[in-house]
């Protein structure tokens, strides 16, 4: 059947834990994990709800093939109202977690209610129990899964926590577990901080619920697999170099967006990228990179673990973080990098670092660095203000900035904000590079059209794991389409927002799209999952999931005028690079993509899409 | 010639299809906490390490058993816990000093690597070759086998 | 070459199918006293909860092991060494000659000396005579006082709980399993068994048993008085070594051997139970009556039977125990050795949910170890002690968490991270 048919209800409030039966006609037509679970918040919430008000829900779910032997098959996602954005928030995490709490009978747990003091949820099977944290408020994330385990005495208990982020409210704090994979953007951490939950730490021994068909599983399973490992970008691209491998062909493309988007080409891009993290450093003769690693279940494995240069100014006597750990990944490279104009490697895996340990997102930290730094470029912001020189480019910025996020001191308070409401604070709010309040990721919208459409209409706000059309555009997956031109694009960025639905909410990776496609995870779900999974009912899970958020978003405020992007982006054309003189077609892509969508020319859904969808 | 499984913890990427194919082989279940073969994370340096019973030839979970519950596979090598016969007294789970014999409550017998029969589900699902099932005579394995003997109260003749 | 070997337990057991692997010529006999097959008086708990039938405990299972063997079993009791003749003199005055001889016979249970130990309803626990015994009597519902909660107190304790009887164990020091265990982990075990309806008096000995009514009424040194419908004592082992009277081998508390299992006289080896050999930290003759040490020594002495050269690294002490569920282990100088010798320790205790784990090292190894509550690779925790292996950064990690074992082991024994 895939799911164990659990959930674990949390109220906070009363300090009570217990289990319900899943809802299983809801998981027949939303599936899983995102989809399901933002059936059940929807259904449970109040779209206008202020998202650190306890009336706010938090919902960790997992999906019917989280816990399996699915390739990647160990994704979990937070879903709440997002504190950054005020929309529909699904951050998604691979790591271990996920499996783990699958394994412990659960496919999700709901969090409700506020706690009057800081607690963390205890999972062992079926024995849950809330507990006091006081020890462990004020804590980092590291400090936090190193004390439960020890406490608990059982190194195999998984972990996600908030770090000293999540808890003094930054506005983008992100949940992070198995100590460098997080559940990153929209502010989910901040959520969970709002209410006094520290962490979850789960021991599961009871696999992964019973499958429908094993036999017809595990040769589904195999069979998409094979497709992973005889993939170019699955097989060697990324086990090799990571999602890395794109800072240089994104930056030839011209869309490698460049302190703060006023570029789209960085000149330092290549001491950022991956080949740079192969190479041996002049300081100590080793590599950045140690090894390549794989979340639960992933016969991929892109994740970097990397060694900091010792001797590197950001981490002189601090052996803390000598040690190896998570990073850098594309987004976070870029965010911290090309974003703010730093080409120093060390310097950005040593803020990431600190985005691991105290749990905030890099994307949208380094892109509120960027904005500050414009506004100190603009002399809007002074050094007086900031508390150090800030221009494009300081490596010293950047690592002094991270430090005062987490310390909350001086401008850091600022910093905290995320960039929509800080620059808004300092009167520029055209300044802040994203949609719904949220920043963009690693590709500018100029060199790669489409996605300037994915992010105007993401429902978490500027995001590229909605649509992620650069796969298309760049890649050529599952087809070539041209990144410089607007035709197409409405069609091309529903397909894959309506099919990247149904992968968030089946439990596997994202980027088992760069090889997949729907027709390679049907049979796995078909062959796991109670019901028929045939490709139709898939398609429409998929719609009807990505309406079911619109129309929260709807609810919620939201309208036509925000599935827009900055003025820059539409104003001011790409300086270099093949996308020379261009700048985003947004507005002429956005009604032909609610055409596409059968959405009326505000952004609402028809009746007629509705009830096509059963919503 | 006989085989064993070697073991390259460079090439492991920590995805634990090793522990769900295990659990899958022997229980039928995804469970890796059921899995006979672990990985354990070195955090700190960054490498992986698949670990399993190297079916030693001083096989001490064997000799400590009361009950004649562990024999050699005459096919394999491998020493097999016969769950008809074991008692649940655990002593093998002491003797062992690799720690790769456990106890299981649930069963209340103990559990061990048997080679599955010679088919390693482990080893063919494992998506980077870190795990292979090959001829006995690997480097790593007598190294490991040599450090056994140091562990050893005895003299290597006793193999 | 003429093996002889006293004692059918499993030290005499596997010292003869090594004798045979090493000497396929080689003529072996096997000496026991008990009308039973070789059997492994660790598997009588088993019996007794009824797990298995009483051929469940036999050592080898298949009928024709000993004849497939060559192994020549013979039921007698040795009362007699003569060394100088070479002979062996069984009960009936028989006398069987030897070239070299094994005295593998094990140890037997202790009985305290108060008044009422010889009454009909107070048992031992220690052969499968005995066990039968207490299984026509430990009905569910009867009262059965235990005396000593030792290891084989707590290890029988198990079993008498299953068959649903209402026990009272009273022990003598201050706290469950004194010899094995730390306080803490000891008094862990003691309210866990506790829980599950056990009566525990500590720092309490019998005094005197008389019959009254048909029962037992047991005294108590608190003055307190229990009776009882059984009453069981399991207050401790010594070497069995009464028919070496005479015969010139050397014998403290145990008959002392050294490394390579030779006694003090040419020719004769002892292994198992009945041996005072070195222990494996101290260097000093050490009794240690587990399985495990019985069958590592019997190994060690069938190789310098056989003409070969093994030393033993040393007796070391490892214990695991199942008290009503509660699983628990011991590895080497769980005690820890004081800070001036170089030691140092860690405990991390957990007590609702019964977990607790405690590592000692000396300088940069680690000595010795208690758990509960930990079944998954505690194996480990001996080939640490075990290897001695140089710990360096890691003892320093597992003094901050000690439960990160698995992982040390892995890194410096193995040399694998
Ligand atoms: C109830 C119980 C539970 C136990 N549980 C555990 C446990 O969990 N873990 C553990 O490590 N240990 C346990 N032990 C201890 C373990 O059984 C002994 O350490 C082990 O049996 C020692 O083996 P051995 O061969 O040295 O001696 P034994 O097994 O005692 O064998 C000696 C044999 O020699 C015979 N013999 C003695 N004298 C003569 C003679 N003069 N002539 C002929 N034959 C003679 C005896 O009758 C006996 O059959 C337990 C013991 C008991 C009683
Ligand atoms: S479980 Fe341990 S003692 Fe037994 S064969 Fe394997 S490594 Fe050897
Ligand atoms: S637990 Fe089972 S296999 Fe292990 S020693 Fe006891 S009876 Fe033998
Ligand atoms: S060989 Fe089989 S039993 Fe052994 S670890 Fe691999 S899968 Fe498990």
């Amino acid at each position: 059947m895939g799911w164990t048919r659990k959930i674990l209800r949390v109220d906070l409030s009363n300090g009570t834990c217990k289990s319900e039966p899943l809802n299983m006609e809801w998981a027949q037509q939303y599936l899983g994990q995102r989809g399901l679970a933002t059936k059940y918040f929807v259904e449970e919430v109040d779209p206008k709800v202020d998202p650190l008000a306890p009336a706010n829900k938090m919902i960790m779910a997992t999906g019917p093939l989280t816990g399996t032997p699915a390739s990647t098959g160990g994704r979990y996602s937070v879903i709440t109202k997002g504190a950054l954005t005020g929309a529909i928030a699904c951050s998604n995490s691979g790591g271990y977690f996920g499996a783990e709490l699958k394994f412990a009978g659960w496919d999700m747990i709901i969090f409700e209610g506020k706690s009057a003091k800081p607690v963390y949820l205890s999972i062992e099977d079926d024995k849950v129990e809330l507990r006091d944290a006081a020890h462990l408020w004020g804590k980092t994330v590291w400090q936090t899964e190193e004390i439960i385990k020890k406490s608990h005495q059982d190194p195999q208990v998984r972990v996600c926590s908030i770090g000293r982020a999540g808890e003094n409210g930054v506005m983008y704090a992100c949940i992070v577990n198995d100590l460098h994979r997080a559940a990153g953007r929209s502010g989910v951490g901040t959520v969970m901080g709002s209410k006094n939950l520290k962490a979850v730490a789960v021991r599961g021994t009871k696999g992964a619920g019973a499958i429908k068909n094993p036999k017809a599983f595990m040769l589904a399973a195999a069979a998409a697999k094979k497709v992973l490992a005889d993939n170019a970008v699955t097989g060697q691209g990324l086990p090799t170099y990571g999602t890395q491998v794109l800072m240089n062909v994104i930056n030839e493309m011209g869309a490698l967006p460049t302190r703060n988007h006023r570029d789209v080409q960085f000149e330092d891009a290549r001491k950022i990228s991956a080949e740079a993290m192969h190479e041996k450093r002049p300081t100590d003769g080793k590599a950045h990179l140690v090894t390549n690693a794989a979340c639960f279940g992933c016969t991929i494995a892109c994740g970097r673990i990397s060694k900091i240069d010792e001797t590197h100014f950001s981490v002189v006597n601090k052996p803390q973080y000598w040690g190896a750990s998570g990073g850098l990944e594309y987004e976070a490279a870029w965010a911290l990098g090309a974003a703010n104009g730093v080409g120093d490697l060390e310097a950005l895996q040593y803020a990431n670092l600190i985005c691991n340990e105290d749990g905030f997102d890099p994307i949208t930290f380094g892109a509120t660095v960027a904005a500050a730094m414009e506004l100190y470029d603009l002399g809007i912001l002074t050094k007086e203000q900031i508390g150090l020189e800030a221009p494009f480019g300081s490596a010293q910025a950047l690592v002094a900035l991270a430090e005062m996020l987490i310390s909350g001191e001086g401008f850091g308070k600022d910093l905290a904000l995320g960039s929509a409401r800080m620059c808004a604070k300092y009167g520029r709010p055209e300044l802040s590079m994203g949609v719904k309040k949220q920043e963009f990721p690693a590709y500018d919208s100029r060199g790669i059209q489409g996605m300037g459409l994915a992010y105007a209409t993401s429902n978490r706000g500027a995001c590229h794991l909605r649509g992620y059309t650069v796969a298309s555009e760049v890649l050529g997956i599952p087809v070539k389409t041209d990144p410089l031109v607007t035709e197409g694009k409405a069609d091309l960025v529903k397909a894959f927002q309506d099919a990247t639905s149904v992968f968030d909410s089946a439990g596997v990776c994202v980027f088992t799209t760069f090889a997949w496609t729907l027709a390679d995870l049907q049979p796995q779900l078909d062959a796991a999952c109670d019901g028929d999974w045939t490709m139709e009912k898939l398609a429409l899970v998929g719609e009807r999931i990505w309406n079911m958020e619109r129309l929260f978003n709807n609810a919620a405020g939201f309208t036509a005028k925000d599935d827009d992007l900055p003025p820059r982006l539409k104003t001011e054309p790409a300086k270099t690079g093949p996308a020379k003189g261009l700048v985003n077609g947004i507005d002429k892509m956005r009604p032909e993509y609610y055409k596409v969508r059968g959405w009326n020319p505000e952004g609402v859904p028809s009746k007629e899409t509705l009830s096509r969808l059963g919503l | 010639m006989q085989k064993s499984l070697h073991i390259d913890p460079n090439k492991c990427t920590g995805c634990l299809q090793c522990e769900m194919a295990c659990s899958f082989e022997n229980y039928g279940v995804f469970n890796i906490a059921k899995s006979r073969i672990k990985v354990f994370n070195f955090e700190h340096e960054g490498r992986m390490v698949p670990y399993t019973c190297t079916q030693c030839a001083e096989a001490w979970c064997m000799t400590a058993c009361p009950v004649d519950a562990i024999r050699i596979d005459a096919a394999t090598g491998a020493k097999i816990v016969h769950e008809d016969v074991c008692v649940g007294c655990k002593v093998c789970t002491i003797a062992c000093p690799f720690g790769t014999i456990n106890y299981v409550a649930d069963s209340g017998k103990v559990q061990k690597c048997d080679l599955c029969g010679g088919d390693p589900a482990c080893a063919t699902a494992c998506p980077t070759g870190a795990i292979t099932y090959v001829d006995a005579d690997w480097a790593g394995l007598e190294k490991m086998r040599l450090w056994a003997g140091k562990t050893d109260t005895q003299p290597r003749a006793s193999a | 070459m003429k093996h002889v070997i006293i004692g059918n337990g499993p030290a005499g057991l596997v010292a003869a199918e090594t004798l045979r692997r090493l000497q396929p010529e080689a003529e072996i006999a096997l000496i026991g006293d008990e009308a039973e097959p070789p059997y492994s008086r660790m598997a009588i708990p088993y019996f007794l909860i009824g797990r298995i039938p009483d051929t469940g405990t036999h050592l080898r299972k298949s009928h024709d092991h000993y004849a497939k063997e060559r192994i020549h079993l013979i039921e007698g009791k040795v009362v007699k060494i003569d060394a100088k003749a070479k002979q062996v003199e069984f009960a009936s005055g028989e006398r069987l000659a030897y070239d070299r001889l094994l005295i593998a016979s094990g140890s037997q249970p202790l009985r305290p000396k108060v008044p009422g130990m010889d009454l009909a309803n107070v048992h031992t626990c220690w052969t499968i005579e005995d066990a039968r015994a207490i299984a026509a009597k430990a009905a569910a519902g009867a009262r059965v006082l235990q005396i000593g909660a030792g290891f084989i107190g707590c290890i029988i304790m198990e079993s008498l709980a299953a068959r649903g009887v209402k026990l009272t164990v009273v022990e003598m020091g201050d706290r469950m399993v004194p010899r094995m265990m730390t306080a803490k982990a000891g008094n862990m075990i003691r309210q866990w068994v506790e829980h599950k309806g056990v009566g525990v008096h500590v720092n309490t000995g019998v005094t005197a048993i008389t019959q009254k009514d048909g029962a037992l009424l047991a005294k108590l040194s608190t003055g307190k008085e229990i009776a009882a419908d059984l009453v069981i004592c399991a207050a401790g082992v010594a070497p069995n070594t009464a028919f070496l009277a005479g015969s010139g081998v050397a014998i403290e508390r145990g008959i002392r051997v050294d490394a390579a299992m030779r006694t003090s006289v040419a020719d004769i080896y002892a292994a198992g139970d009945v041996t005072e050999a070195p222990g494996f930290h101290t260097g000093r003759p050490e009794l240690n009556a587990i399985q495990p040490n019985a069958v590592d020594q019997a190994r060690v002495a069938a190789h310098n039977m056989a003409g070969g050269e093994a030393m033993s690294g040393g007796s070391l002490a490892i214990n695991v125990l199942d008290t009503l569920g509660l699983v628990s282990t011991s590895f080497g100088q769980w005690q820890g050795v004081a800070k001036e010798q170089g030691g140092a320790g860690v405990e991390q205790i957990d007590e609702t949910n019964y977990r607790y784990l405690s590592l000692q090292f000396k300088d940069d190894v680690l000595i010795g170890a208690t758990s509960i509550g930990w079944t998954e690779h505690v194996g480990a925790l001996r080939g640490l002690v075990q290897t001695q292996a140089p710990l360096g950064d890691w003892k320093r990690r597992l003094l901050a968490d000690p439960t990160n074992f698995m992982a040390a082991y892995l890194a410096t024994a193995q040399k694998a991270a």
